[in-house]
């Protein structure tokens, strides 16, 4: 449960980073908060070459509002976006997900954009921005293609995978802010508060159509759209059904699909509380 | 831009408990081993190796974080606070006591975690609910206790400290 050699590189700017990652490739692996990547080096699931610590470059770390969006650093933890004040106004999704997010003991230095590049299947940021169809953006070393944004649907690629490139840099997420003709709910069931999630659910109640995420079932998080005027019961268990949930030893598929079945009807009939 | 090369010991200097304290450390290494094996300070146990037991929390620039979640060598220049600077010079710090007032642990194993991450909640939640003291202390593993002992030391030490007088002990 230790680490494997690697060496450690501290850079202290955005272009220095990228280089690391040019000349690297996939032997380097990005150090932020470490709330992920510390354990998946610990059991040796990884072992790099080289650890990019971004923790020196200052200009990663914000919270900020731009058009539409609410952007997010590579560097902001997820502690300051749950201490942020205007996180219930701007993003009432994330201010209900965000004490779900590990312990607070993790929280205070793990990041946002780490938990979703890291893509865990079960964890909630990633549901988050699927749901709200939010997008990252990824910076590489390039004269001319240094930069793209990529969406959440095309993003998230399968069990801890996404479409990141090895030599690119997750340097920001952005969700799309509230609107005040929709709803945002979201609910989960843990072996503890805190731990992952057998089944989390978030939801968008438009005035015309619901929008359902599930997480912790399939590899990835999986969104569907369901109108207003449809049975919420049979579109639950067709979406539960089509989750393609597997048995392991915290849950059976059959009870995980329970749940879907009952965590949607609760998210989607009973007034936010 | 700092590099350290794999195998290469290299010196990392900290603030353990409001001492400045230098050791050795590979880039690979651990901050929790760090503290132990290093700077000696063995008060500091670890569980699991993967952020899930909470044992090894320690206080880094006074936030509550996983000691086997994080390098040694991002320690360098930062304030760690370890459960030995809870002490009140050679007596039990407040929090201490009630804990062994309540009996609050049995082993003892995931203590020292525990009461770092319940110093700085009680910094920042001076009137904690019970629930709040349940929500923090869903971040650590305690086998011993069932729990009921420490939600009762930190909500005592909380009053406490907003001034309340303690109950009368049992004979």
């Amino acid at each position: 449960m230790k680490p494997a050699a690697f060496d450690y590189a501290r850079p202290e700017s955005r272009g220095e980073v990228l280089k690391l990652l040019a000349d690297t490739g996939s032997d380097a692996r990005v150090l932020a908060g470490g709330q992920s990547l510390m354990a998946v080096l610990n059991m040796r699931l990884a072992e790099p070459a080289l650890v990019i610590d971004i923790g020196g470059v200052a200009d990663l770390g914000y919270i900020e509002i731009r058009d539409d969006r609410l952007c997010i650093g590579a560097n902001t933890r997820q502690a300051e976006l749950l201490a942020w004040p205007e996180l219930a106004e701007h993003a009432p999704l994330l201010a209900r997900v965000m004490p779900w997010v590990g312990h607070f003991q993790t929280r205070n230095r793990g990041t946002v954009c780490g938990s979703i590049t890291h893509a865990d299947p079960s964890a909630e940021l990633p549901l988050s921005l699927a749901v709200l169809g939010g997008e990252v953006v990824l910076e590489r070393r390039h004269w001319r293609r240094g930069r793209r944004v990529v969406p959440a649907a095309e993003f998230f690629q399968g069990l801890l995978t996404t479409a990141r490139e090895p030599d690119e840099l997750l340097t920001e997420v952005r969700f799309p802010l509230a609107r005040a003709d929709h709803d945002y709910r979201f609910t989960e069931v843990a072996m503890r508060h805190g731990d992952f999630a057998l089944v989390a659910l978030a939801a968008v109640i438009g005035p015309d159509e619901i929008v359902l995420g599930a997480g912790g079932v399939a590899d990835r998080p999986v969104v569907r759209r369901i109108p207003r005027d449809r049975d919420f019961d049979t579109e639950l268990n067709i979406f539960a059904w089509s989750l393609g949930a597997e048995s392991d030893a915290h849950a059976s598929a059959a009870y995980r699909r329970q749940l879907v079945r009952e965590l949607g009807h609760k998210l989607l009939t009973q007034a936010t509380p | 831009m700092t590099r350290i090369a794999a195998n290469t010991p290299c010196r990392v200097r900290l603030i353990l408990n409001g001492k400045e304290r230098v050791g050795q450390a590979e880039s690979r290494m651990l901050l929790s081993d760090f503290i132990r094996h290093e700077l000696g300070a063995t008060g500091t146990h670890l569980g699991c190796e993967h952020g899930v037991c909470g044992a090894c929390t320690v206080r880094v620039d006074g936030v509550a974080s996983r000691a086997c979640l994080m390098l040694a060598v991002q320690a360098e220049g930062r304030r760690i606070d370890t459960v030995e600077g809870l002490c009140d010079g050679d007596a039990l710090g407040d929090l201490q006591a009630a804990f062994k007032r309540h009996h609050a642990l049995q082993c003892g194993f995931c203590t020292a975690g525990i009461l770092n991450s319940c110093a700085e909640f009680l910094d920042k939640t001076p009137e904690p609910s019970e629930l709040d003291v349940r929500d923090m202390l869903s971040g650590h593993l305690c086998r011993c206790t069932g729990y009921t002992g420490i939600v009762a030391a930190v909500l005592e030490v909380a009053a406490q400290r907003r001034g309340a007088p303690p109950e009368t002990s049992h004979v």
